[in-house]
């Protein structure tokens, strides 16, 4: 026998293994699980396949039918190494274990990126109070308008914009800052500090501003319900970035690509937190902030409880696992 | 930036053999636990805009489409500042800037525009991508996609060796060739296998031929089929040989299938 008819005859023999595996894998797929049967079966079939794909790239290296087998026994190897889904548990693991790993890893840095705020702000009110023209570069015309009239800019923001719209354009637009912190950490490090620097300075000359006009009381009630998650959120997203860059600057493993993957996968979760304490936030100051019949002390117990809850979720303390060992 | 993120041990690295992968420029080899390596196309910048830009399209006229809808069957006002943006723009928006995570996260690492253009996210050791993964990709996209039309995502699949950005290069994913059209023929090579005594590479390039045939111009392909035909029909007579030349498109064709259907052995391989 030739050794092309060889070859027919055993792609003949083995065919319809081939098409039973097609339909196994295609099943597979679109499965959420599997039972442990078809778990063997699949491992059967990719050693199987893999003998197969051997002797075809042996046979016929260039052909279309190894070309087949290959993308087939990709396939094949994708289902078999797919990460199970542990759904509910998976979430708990990610609350109980993930973010509060991250947040440790990252608590040095999160003081770091605190500081560096709040000496930003210190610099900010610095500026204006010393050079009170320089607001301009930190406020919009319409905003200094309305301080200079002895309004804050906050002041019947509802009359002008529902607060569901308001709430939601607030939370997109502080998720997009706190994403963009964390991101800047490639550039080494240096766009997050700019990030962080730029936002403190902000806030330190709108405050120092408004203070020159008897508004800082109303501005400090209009930020401390959403405020103090809000700023901490941005640090924690800060801390992350910086990380990010110190990976890339001083690798911890074999390169430091690895190292930038490794170190983005371990801080992942704590940002993943941030998104969520951002809905809040923007709730909060879409809802509560701007709503003048709200008191100072009700404003005051929202903006401490959520950032307890916040703390409490960083530190993994509301998840204990109380069960006995 | 390639050069900043990887150490000058890079080569070693990859030529580990404790290493559960290798990879060159344009290929992945996973190491398999069966002995039998498994070997991956990595998409290029081109295959990866391509993709890009048919999600882009899907998603803007998805997006365009419910703003219409709204507008026009429920009468929601399209401004932003009104309580009707919350079942106009807010949606549209969600479904413009949401459709990357959400489909690869649905789809195992595919959108309709990656499927389209034949190339799929995996992780660097060849599996499916995890969750964390997909999302930290596209995370990045923001950076990425800097300052305008993915410029930095673009000048960086350029710039690194797997032709990553710098998503991938966070996630730790490779968009991969997803060769669909040979698995197909899987399919195919039974029947053909088993009608015909044409070699295997011979069967392969005859069957092709056939399936584009009607695609093919018409010069192009009876160019073509002469050429294989001659090869096919190496034995015998010069005289049948010469009268390939003659047969008209229809009967190259005829002459084409007969040989997918002989059970006469081939007089050569082509």
């Amino acid at each position: 026998m030739s050794e092309g008819s060889q070859i027919r005859q055993w792609i003949i023999a083995r065919a319809a293994t081939w098409r039973t595996v097609v339909q196994n894998t295609a099943l597979l797929r679109s499965q959420r699980h599997a039972t442990v049967q078809e778990a063997l079966t699949a491992v059967e079939s990719y050693r199987a396949l893999a003998r197969d794909l051997a002797t075809a790239r042996r046979v016929a290296p260039n052909s279309r039918t190894t070309a087949g087998l290959e993308s087939l026994y990709g396939q094949l190897h994708g289902v078999i190494n797919r990460r199970p889904r542990a759904g509910i548990a998976a979430f708990r693991s990610l609350l109980s274990v993930d973010v509060p790993r991250a947040a440790h890893e990252l608590r040095a840095r999160i003081m770091s990126m605190a500081l560096l705020m709040g000496i930003s702000a210190l610099a900010g009110w610095w500026l204006i109070e010393t050079f009170p023209t320089l607001i301009g570069l930190f406020a919009s015309d319409d905003m200094i308008e309305h301080v200079e009239q002895g309004h804050l800019w906050t002041e019947g923001i509802i009359n002008i914009m529902p607060s569901s719209i308001l709430s939601v354009s607030i939370l997109a637009n502080n998720i997009v800052v706190s994403v963009l912190a964390f991101c800047a950490g490639i550039f080494l490090g240096l766009g997050t500090l700019y990030l962080i620097a730029m936002n403190g300075l902000m806030l330190g000359a709108a405050f120092a501003f408004v203070h020159q006009h008897g508004l800082a009381r109303a501005l400090f009630e209009f930020i401390i319900a959403h405020g103090p998650v809000e700023l901490s959120v941005i640090c924690i997203a800060g801390a992350a970035g910086v990380t990010l860059g110190e990976s890339i600057i001083r690798p911890t493993l074999d390169s430091r690509r690895d190292s930038f993957q490794a170190c983005a996968h371990r801080v992942a979760p704590a940002l993943l937190l941030c998104a969520v304490l951002l809905v809040g936030c923007g709730f909060i100051e879409g809802f509560i902030s701007p709503d003048p019949t709200f008191p100072l002390a009700s404003r005051i117990t929202i903006g401490f409880g959520y950032w307890l809850i916040m703390w409490a979720l960083l530190t993994g303390r509301l998840f204990l696992d109380k069960s006995p060992a | 930036m390639d050069a900043i993120l990887e150490t000058p041990s890079r080569n070693a690295r990859r030529n580990n053999a404790a290493s559960p992968f290798t990879m060159t420029d344009d290929q992945l080899t996973v190491h398999s636990v069966t002995g039998v390596d498994l070997t991956l196309s990595i998409a290029g910048p081109g295959t990866r805009s391509y993709a890009f830009v048919i999600d882009w399209h899907i998603r803007l006229l998805i997006a365009c489409a419910w703003l219409l809808a709204a507008y026009y069957l429920f009468n929601v006002p399209l401004q932003l500042k009104t309580a009707g943006a919350l079942w106009s723009v807010l949606p549209a928006s969600i479904i413009y800037f949401l459709y990357h995570p959400v489909l690869e996260i649905a789809m195992h690492g595919r959108t309709p525009g990656k499927r389209m253009a034949g190339v799929r996210i995996l992780s660097r050791d060849g599996g499916p991508p995890s969750v964390t993964a997909l999302l930290i990709r596209n995370i990045f996209r923001l950076i990425d996609s800097l300052p305008a039309t993915y410029m930095i995502g673009l000048v960086t699949c350029f710039m690194t060796a797997n032709r990553v950005r710098i998503g991938d290069m966070a996630a730790g994913t490779l968009l991969v060739l997803d060769n669909t059209a040979a698995e197909e023929s899987l399919a195919r090579i039974e029947a053909l296998a088993a009608g015909s005594q044409l070699p295997l590479d011979a069967l392969e390039l005859v069957d092709q031929v056939l399936q584009r045939w009607e695609s093919l111009e018409t010069g192009s392909r009876a160019q073509i089929a002469r050429a294989l035909l001659g090869r096919l029909e190496a034995s015998a007579e010069p005289q049948a040989l010469a009268a390939l030349t003659a047969l008209s498109d229809s009967d190259l064709r005829a002459k084409l299938q007969a040989h997918l259907s002989s059970r006469e052995p081939a007089a050569s391989h082509v």
